[in-house]
């Protein structure tokens, strides 16, 4: 009763999409958003017409005065610096368009065009001193700020009343400061315009990705080949200019050069900066964070001026939220990996029958024995991680390695070998077509072929998208087996969407169906997924009908059936169940039946904790991963069954002595050759009753000559 | 390279002299015993918290929130007895506030990894406005005179000399001792020169960076009540002011670099003498506030351009967000 209930909350809660979700980029803008929504629900209750439109107009207009401030401040952060200097740039810079404007009388393009080259100036001078002489950029904005501000004062002292005096009126300049478009205020569409252009000018040009590679990492970014000390230096400058951008609406609204404008600008802008997420310490941000802590920001101070709160309060209330922020932002920065690590690995139940007897007098057709033993090793050392064998019709030997070659071994003797072709990644499952392609699944690439002349080329390393699915299961992350029906479409399976080739036994752990079965269709150059939801598939095998398919699923201890063609198209049918093993790949045999590596044997100790999924999420969760349960490796052991499904014998390296942990095996003129992905050596096992023409070239695409 | 080689500190001091014996000659009323002790007096306020921001910065940190430790414990004393609370509760309050401050900063810095220059500005903001809400009633806090037994920290002279400056040269002994003559001032050295190579061997990094705030806000607070004894009153608007830029100019100044591991209260001496002429020097010249501020930030640049040069930063330890 309790196992039934067991395995149907772990067959219905999708217990793996948190991990999957905390693993999107796209969750360090949710909390933000979140943080923002809460504010504005907050003060809309304690304030009536908080968010009223005409309240709304006004908080806008602000906004995108803040905002400009707020994206040069991004800006500098993202580029792994700071700008305390901004509410001073702001004073100035605003009182720059007002002396041009006020008392030059100058047209209002040309007072617009002095005022960003004013604020470009000031940003310079930050820029400097930063880039190129390397100051600290905090110390030198903080002194930068008091220069500033002590220019300004001593500016206003002289011009004020001037200032003051004058009344300007031109439409462009009354428009700058209170006009709209359909209720939009001027500032906020311009505002909006930078924005997309920001949006696109980080993430898609460029610039944008050498100014997060520098915050990222500076000396990276400086050994590729970035010029560092131009790009900081440029940044400043872009946040001098935002500022202007800012002040001279600023300017255009009030007219003012009060001695308190801009003071505190640049803590209000460093808050909204580190609440929307971006990292103090430079390369993670992004102009919608920027945008999310404004509006937090500013909805904050305003509700507290709404709300007569004492200035001492807006200020404190302030620096606990940066302060807060800036730890929830560092700790999450460290923790981040340790925390999905924690949660991403989400085992499920997985039931199975008791454990069938491999005794050696049981009497079954799994008796154990040694008869692998005495299979001689071809390249013992030269040859690392053979996942799995072929021969061609010319009796050549092929066999993938960990370096990402294909090697070739010459016949006889198989003593010489060669590099054949270099395709990278993790060389798995093999086949040849018709046309004496040999296809080949890659772990961490995909699909790829090489053509008798030795040319390698990309087969296809991408499928459907799920529609269900949280992480983007487009690409291919651990293609594994393949083999090619008669109308020469591909089947390959991949093994598991949610781990990479060396996390494989995380998978088993998990127990989860994660893998599915791919088919490439090189007529049309389309793929698509045929199958989902297997636990681990691995081998694949044509049925000698030719309409069907056999796979093993190695974490199901199955093999099944799968119709790609004819009557019974599309239906899975389960061929052998509850193996004593974990199954791979699959492979003709030369009496009709077919080969089937156990790259493992099943023991009570892993099949105990698959029915206790609540242990092994705990074990995930405390232990290192060097000490999780891991299936049994250390036995080789090759079975062979027939279309019905019926176990007809078995070969054992019992101690797996020569050849543990067999994850293919391929017959050849008498042969059976062994590989294994953790050996460093292929086995020949000569088959005492096995027909010694037997070529599986020749039997799957006929002779030729 | 030079054959000789300046320490800064002597470099500082002779500039001392020269500006001194220059405004000596060409200033009048600077070279006057009243003039001269008001200076003296002025900078010792400054050099007891430059001792605070040495002691930080020597281990590699920076307090930007001294104004705020000087002024509001300091600050709630003074207003706590003109309540009617007695003298050694107001006193116990106003360490308490001043230990918990440096705590929060310590731990903010220590364990929550928070850069130092980041977590004081916003910890000063923050003491400053719960100063302003929720301890002062009004901005100038007024000396009761039931807490006169405490005013000679701060008030009269001593054979002569200022309370004050013998405060401070108190506050120099006690700290020069804490820094030269203790292990832990040691191992302050020893983080400040390398961090990470201090925790290998064997440093008890994170707490000693708590016990470097703690002591900087207490060393503030305590700063803080040598200037209400002596100006009989404590204005909580000083946080406004420019005088954290003074702090750190004769810090740097006085070639304690900002890069952490060098320097001693020789340094922060000199400094704050060089720092204090310059200062009286303006106030005599009759610069305006803004003038001044604009001087001072002018070397303090010049001051922070050398020391990249005579300090450079060690990238090698330099930490990913070190800004």
């Amino acid at each position: 009763m309790s196992d039934t209930l067991l395995k149907l909350r772990y067959r219905y809660w999708p217990d793996h999409l948190l991990g999957e979700i905390l693993s999107k980029r796209w969750t360090e803008t949710a909390i933000p958003v979140f943080v923002l929504i809460v504010v504005a629900l907050v003060f809309s209750r304690a304030i009536p017409g908080f968010l009223a439109p005409a309240s709304l107009g006004d908080t806008a207009r602000q906004f995108g005065e803040i905002g400009f401030v707020t994206f040069g401040m991004a800006l500098v952060i993202l580029v792994g610096g700071i700008d305390l200097s901004v509410g001073s740039m702001f004073a100035l810079t605003n009182f720059c368009a007002l002396f041009c404007l006020n008392i030059l009388n100058w047209p209002v393009p040309l007072v617009i065009v002095a005022t960003l080259v004013a604020g470009a100036l000031l940003g310079a001078v930050n820029g400097i001193l930063i880039g190129y002489l390397r100051l600290r950029a905090f110390i030198t904005t903080l002194i930068t700020l008091i220069i500033y501000r002590a220019l300004y004062d001593i500016l206003i002292l002289e011009h004020s009343n001037q200032i003051a005096a004058a009344f300007p009126d031109t439409p462009l300049w009354n428009f700058m400061g209170g006009g709209d478009v359909f209720g939009v205020p001027s500032d906020a569409l311009l505002y909006a315009a930078l924005a997309i252009f920001g949006h696109i000018f980080l993430t898609r040009l460029r610039p944008g990705w050498h100014i997060s590679a520098i915050g990222g990492s500076r000396r990276s970014a400086y050994n590729s080949g970035i010029p560092v000390r131009s790009v900081i230096a440029r940044c400043y400058v872009a946040s001098g200019v935002l500022t202007a951008i800012g002040a001279l609406f600023f300017a255009a609204r009030l007219g003012t050069v009060g001695g308190d404008i801009g003071t505190g600008l640049e803590v209000t802008v460093l808050t909204a900066a580190i609440l929307g997420g971006i990292s103090l310490g430079g390369g993670k941000g992004s102009v919608v964070k920027a945008m999310v802590g404004t509006l937090i920001v500013l909805l904050i101070t305003n509700g507290l001026t709404t709300l007569s709160a004492p200035g001492g309060v807006t200020r404190m209330v302030l620096a606990t939220i940066l302060v807060l922020a800036a730890v929830i932002d560092i700790r999450w920065l460290k923790n981040r990996h340790r925390i999905i690590s924690k949660v991403y690995v989400s085992p499920t139940y997985h039931g199975m029958p008791a454990l069938p007897s491999t005794a050696a007098d049981s009497g079954t057709p799994f008796a154990q024995n040694d008869r692998l033993r005495r299979a001689t090793a071809i390249g013992v050392g030269r040859i690392e991680a053979p996942e799995d064998v072929i021969l061609d019709r010319n009796d050549y030997l092929y066999a993938g390695s960990r370096q990402g070659d294909i090697i070739r071994f010459f016949p006889p003797d198989y003593e010489r070998m060669e590099v054949y072709a270099h395709i990278g990644g993790s060389p798995l499952g093999m086949a040849f077509d018709r046309k004496d392609n040999l296809y080949v699944c890659v772990g961490g690439m995909g699909l790829y072929r090489i053509t008798p002349d030795r040319h390698v080329e990309k087969a296809t390393d991408e499928t459907n998208r799920s529609l269900t699915s949280v992480t983007d299961d487009s690409r291919l992350r651990l293609a594994d087996d393949l083999d090619i029906a008669d109308d020469g479409r591909i089947f390959f399976s991949e093994a598991t969407v949610r781990y990479e080739m060396h996390e494989w036994p995380v998978d088993g752990l998990e127990a989860r169906g994660n893998g599915r079965i791919i088919c490439y269709d090189p007529a049309t150059k389309t793929t698509h997924t045929a199958l989902k939801g297997l636990k681990f598939p691995n081998g694949i095998c044509i049925a000698k009908n030719g309409q069907s398919l056999f796979f093993a699923e190695t974490w199901g201890c199955t093999v099944k059936r799968y119709w790609f063609a004819g009557p019974k198209k599309g239906q899975v049918e389960t061929v052998l169940d509850n193996l004593p093993g974990y199954p791979d790949n699959i492979n003709l045999a030369s009496d009709g039946n077919y080969w089937l590596a156990m790259v493992g044997m099943r023991c009570p100790a892993l099949d105990l904790a698959w029915r206790m999924p609540g242990f092994r999420r705990r074990m995930a969760k405390r232990l290192p991963v060097d000490e999780w349960l891991f299936p049994n490796i250390n036995t080789g052991c090759v079975i062979k069954f027939d279309d019905e499904g019926r176990v007809l014998d078995s070969l054992w390296d019992l101690g797996g002595v020569n050849h543990p942990m067999i994850t293919s095996m391929r017959e050849h003129r008498g042969h059976l050759y062994l590989g294994g992905i953790l050996n460093n050596r292929i086995g020949r096992y000569a088959l005492p009753d096995a027909d010694p023409t037997f070529v599986q070239y020749d039997v799957r695409w006929g002779k030729q000559h | 390279m030079m054959k000789i080689r300046l320490s800064q500190q002597v470099i500082v001091f002779i500039l001392f002299v020269v500006l001194f014996v220059g405004f000596s000659a060409f200033l009048p009323g600077f070279f006057r015993s009243n003039n001269l002790l008001t200076l003296l007096q002025n900078v010792a306020i400054l050099g007891i918290l430059g001792l605070a921001m040495s002691i930080v910065v020597i281990g590699r940190g920076v307090d930007l929130s001294l104004v705020a430790s000087l002024s509001v414990p300091a600050g709630l004393v003074l207003q706590m007895v003109q309540y009617g609370h007695s003298v050694p509760a107001a006193l116990a309050a106003g360490l308490a506030l001043a230990l918990a401050f440096g705590l929060v900063n310590g731990w903010l810095i220590a364990y929550a990894d928070v850069p130092s220059l980041f977590t004081t500005l916003a910890s000063g903001l923050f003491l400053a406005g719960l100063g302003q809400v929720a301890f002062f009633k009004i901005d100038v806090v007024q000396w009761s005179a039931a807490l006169d037994g405490l005013a000679v920290i701060g008030r009269g002279t001593l054979f002569g000399i200022p309370t004050p400056v013998i405060m401070f040269g108190l506050a120099s002994l006690a700290v020069a001792l804490f820094l030269k003559s203790t292990r832990l001032g040691a191992y302050i050295y020893a983080m400040g020169d390398n961090p990470n190579a201090a925790r290998v061997g064997g440093v008890p990094v994170r707490p000693l960076i708590v016990l470097q705030y703690v002591l900087a806000a207490l060393i503030g607070a305590f700063a803080g009540l040598v200037l209400a004894a002596s100006i009989n009153s404590m204005p909580t608007r000083i946080f406004n002011s420019t005088l954290i830029y003074d702090v750190i100019l004769v810090v740097v100044l006085g070639g304690i670099g900002l890069s952490g591991g060098r320097g001693g209260v020789l340094n922060t001496i000199v400094g704050t003498l060089l720092i204090g002429t310059m200062l009286n020097a303006m106030t005599i010249l009759n610069l305006s506030y803004s003038a001044q501020n604009l001087v001072k930030g002018l070397v303090l640049l010049v001051a922070i351009l050398a020391d990249s040069f005579v300090n450079p930063r060690n990238e090698e330890t330099a930490q990913q967000g070190d800004i």
